[in-house]
């Protein structure tokens, strides 16, 4: 994870285009100025970040499965649920299954597992809109390669 | 088209928190029922999962913009259980 950056995952293990699923990789920082306060003595990974990891694995899951063609955004987030504290350190494998693919949005399932077990899941819903530009298109490109993923060539 | 209107009638009250009375065939959803674009995306998500379909939203959306269409022809509840029925008689069997 480089929070500084809000990159939630870290590496994509593996992507199965016909299960509709994402297995990626995150490993919680050991030090970082958000467990300064959060909190202050007792640092804990905030469960928003938990959700937006789950966010972020379904969102290149949706990127694959459209071809890079349209980008997804976060839009709702339904039956979470954060069972474990997350201390820093911490090996996580955030995963996303494809729940529905619709015509302008998108649902997952998100999941969030650690050593000692199930640490967060939810139910992510997505708009999917077209790039606002070629340029941000070309970047998303570009972080996805560095994620592990072989998104479409550069034109 | 009764057990389709029936059908989204329900989604919607349930959905959309509206007193199910109060839609009828001929509401529109957005200017009669109010539903705003989060709520049709709940809306959408849970036609599509009821029928077991993919309601082509984009589209509909473009062809409005276009103008070959009016917003009425589709989010006009009579309308769009048509076209919900229509789709539902494109699934292959």
């Amino acid at each position: 994870m480089r929070l500084e950056y809000f990159h939630l995952i870290d590496r994509v293990d593996a992507v199965d285009r016909e299960a509709g699923t994402l297995r990626a990789s995150a490993q919680v920082p050991t030090h970082s100025t958000i467990f300064e306060g959060h909190f202050p003595g007792y640092p804990i990974l905030p469960g928003v970040l938990l959700i937006e990891s789950m966010a972020q694995a379904g969102g290149n899951l949706i990127l694959v499965l459209e071809d890079f063609a349209r980008m997804p955004f976060l839009a709702q987030v339904e039956q979470a649920k954060l069972r474990r504290f997350v201390e820093p350190g911490t090996q996580l494998t955030v995963s996303a299954s494809l729940v529905h693919l619709g015509s302008g949005y998108a649902v997952t399932r998100g999941r969030v597992e650690s050593a000692s077990g199930t640490v967060a899941e939810a139910e992510i819903r997505f708009r999917t809109l077209p790039f606002p530009s070629e340029e941000t298109r070309q970047l998303m490109f570009d972080h996805a390669r560095r994620l592990g993923l072989q998104p479409p060539m550069r034109a | 088209m009764q057990e389709t209107f029936s059908a989204v009638a329900d989604i919607i009250a349930e959905t959309c928190n509206i007193d199910r009375e109060k839609i009828r065939p001929e509401s529109h959803t957005i200017n009669d029922l109010g539903i705003d674009s989060l709520d049709f995306l709940d809306v959408t998500f849970a036609i599509d999962k009821r029928f077991g379909i993919k309601m082509p939203i984009e589209k509909w959306m473009q062809e409005i913009n276009e103008g070959k269409v009016s917003v009425d022809d589709y989010f006009i509840l009579n309308n769009l259980c048509a076209r919900i029925d229509e789709l539902r008689g494109a699934k292959p069997a």
